[in-house]
């Protein structure tokens, strides 16, 4: 049997590295301040390419997720670990996926983008990540008593394929409906002209390290919740050894670029209300230790046939359609009207599915 | 005639905690713990490993592993 490198705590390590070296480089080319790469932002983006919310500055076909999903199936290929897989309660993964995102929008990025946001100097970013502990810990007290979604069963390959025909259709109408420059829209493709939606990478720069990053990390089992929740249930450091590779390594690119500017205020798209961004997280976090994977994580379970994690991603690019439909999302201006309501709404409902799915196994 | 752990379906942790209950339970003794993909088997064989634990056998079957955890 062949070790598999990318799993071994170097592995981890390097794909850390890799992610926070590629995501300091991608913002220096292109995209959005401290959003390198934000798994939740560039969903949401993607939400608002294809018209399911209409907020104009945040409308883009992020190429680096396609990558991901595409990366990540390439990965499961070759390496033989294609596994078409769904049934383990996917209704229950779409709406924690709603819900993830939902935090995740009022703090203003994934569990990604928090650590990025600190590697950038974004002292708000503390609250963030104090704020996604707090949600996995919880997630881990009722993974402690029981708590689960049951047992996914083997699927028809084609199944498994859905999430990434999806990307593949995505990407396709990129390139049918390509970006024109000043024009909010071409065909049925929504463009930002203005805002974080209108800065990004190059297509192909941006696809390709997509494309790399799904593979090493679908190898790697790269995952910012697990990296939290193994070291407070087991107290197991292997994935958290990732998440400090990550950091370490955007931080320090981010000084050779000059794009370390510490602080708390006037940082790229966020807001310095400190107890909505630990709420904010603490929802998402609770949401992503109850599906088992931050959304990076389950693009790549996604990419490897796991219907579930399929779920949670349209969960997910549902949710952004909601924050930005009825008011839920935060922007640089401070949370939305509706915010607070959405936030405890989620709340409930992520204690509802924790204290009422714990079926024996 | 070794312990069975059916954590076939499950996803991480479900496997891990299985197997770590089953370990605090046993003690010492063999069990054999059935998953259904790589990261399962990688991240069962680790935490059985940090519980001084050996990986003594892994299995492929068409369904996914079958991995056999020792502590003498």
């Amino acid at each position: 049997m062949v070790k598999n490198y990318f799993s071994t705590r170097w592995g981890i390590i390097g794909v850390g590295c890799f992610i926070g070296i590629f995501a300091a480089f991608l913002q220096k080319l292109g995209n959005p301040g401290n959003m390198g790469i934000c798994v939740a932002c560039f969903e949401r983006d993607i939400a608002g390419a294809i018209g399911i919310h209409r907020a104009a500055v945040v409308q883009y076909m992020r190429p680096e997720i396609i990558g991901f999903v595409l990366g990540s199936l390439m990965a499961a290929y070759i390496f033989k670990e294609f596994r078409p897989r769904t049934g383990s309660a996917p209704i229950a993964r779409f709406v924690l996926g709603i819900f993830a995102m939902i935090g995740a929008l009022i703090f203003l990025g994934c569990p990604w983008r928090a650590m990025l946001r600190l590697a950038g100097g974004d002292g708000n970013a503390i609250f963030g990540l104090l704020g996604l502990i707090f949600g996995i810990w919880i997630g881990t007290l009722f993974l402690k008593s029981g708590y689960n979604l049951g047992r996914a069963k083997t699927t028809h390959t084609s199944a498994g394929w859905l999430m990434p025909l999806i990307m593949l259709g995505f990407l396709a109408l990129m390139l049918v409906f390509p970006q024109i420059e000043g024009q909010g829209k071409n065909g049925i493709l929504f463009y930002s002209t203005k805002g974080p939606g209108v800065m990004h990478a190059p297509l192909i720069v941006s696809l390709i390290i997509g494309l790399a990053i799904g593979f090493a990390a679908q190898q790697s089992r790269f995952c910012t919740m697990g990296a939290f929740r193994d070291l407070i249930l087991f107290k197991q450091m292997h994935l958290f050894f990732g998440i400090i590779a990550l950091v370490a390594s955007a931080f320090i690119v981010n000084l050779i670029l000059g794009q370390f500017h510490p602080g708390f205020t006037n940082q790229p798209v966020s807001h310095s209300l400190s107890l909505w961004n630990f709420s904010g997280m603490a929802l998402a976090g609770l949401a992503f230790a109850l599906a088992g994977g931050c959304p990076g994580r389950q693009l790549f379970l996604a990419g490897e046939g796991d219907g579930d994690a399929a779920v949670f991603v349209l969960g997910m690019i549902v949710g952004a359609a909601f924050s930005h439909n009825f008011g839920l999302a935060s922007s640089p201006k401070g949370i939305g009207p509706h915010g607070i309501a959405a936030l405890i709404t989620g709340i409930i409902v992520c204690l509802f599915i924790g204290f009422t799915m714990r079926k024996k196994i | 005639m070794s312990i069975i752990i059916n954590a076939e379906g499950l996803s991480c942790p479900q496997p891990v905690l299985m197997t770590l209950d089953k370990i605090k339970e046993i003690q010492k003794g063999e069990i054999m713990i059935k998953v259904d993909t790589n990261t399962s088997k990688e991240n069962v064989s680790r935490a059985a490993q940090s519980q001084g634990w050996k990986t003594t056998d892994i299995q492929e079957q068409i369904t996914g592993y079958q991995i056999t955890i020792k502590k003498e």
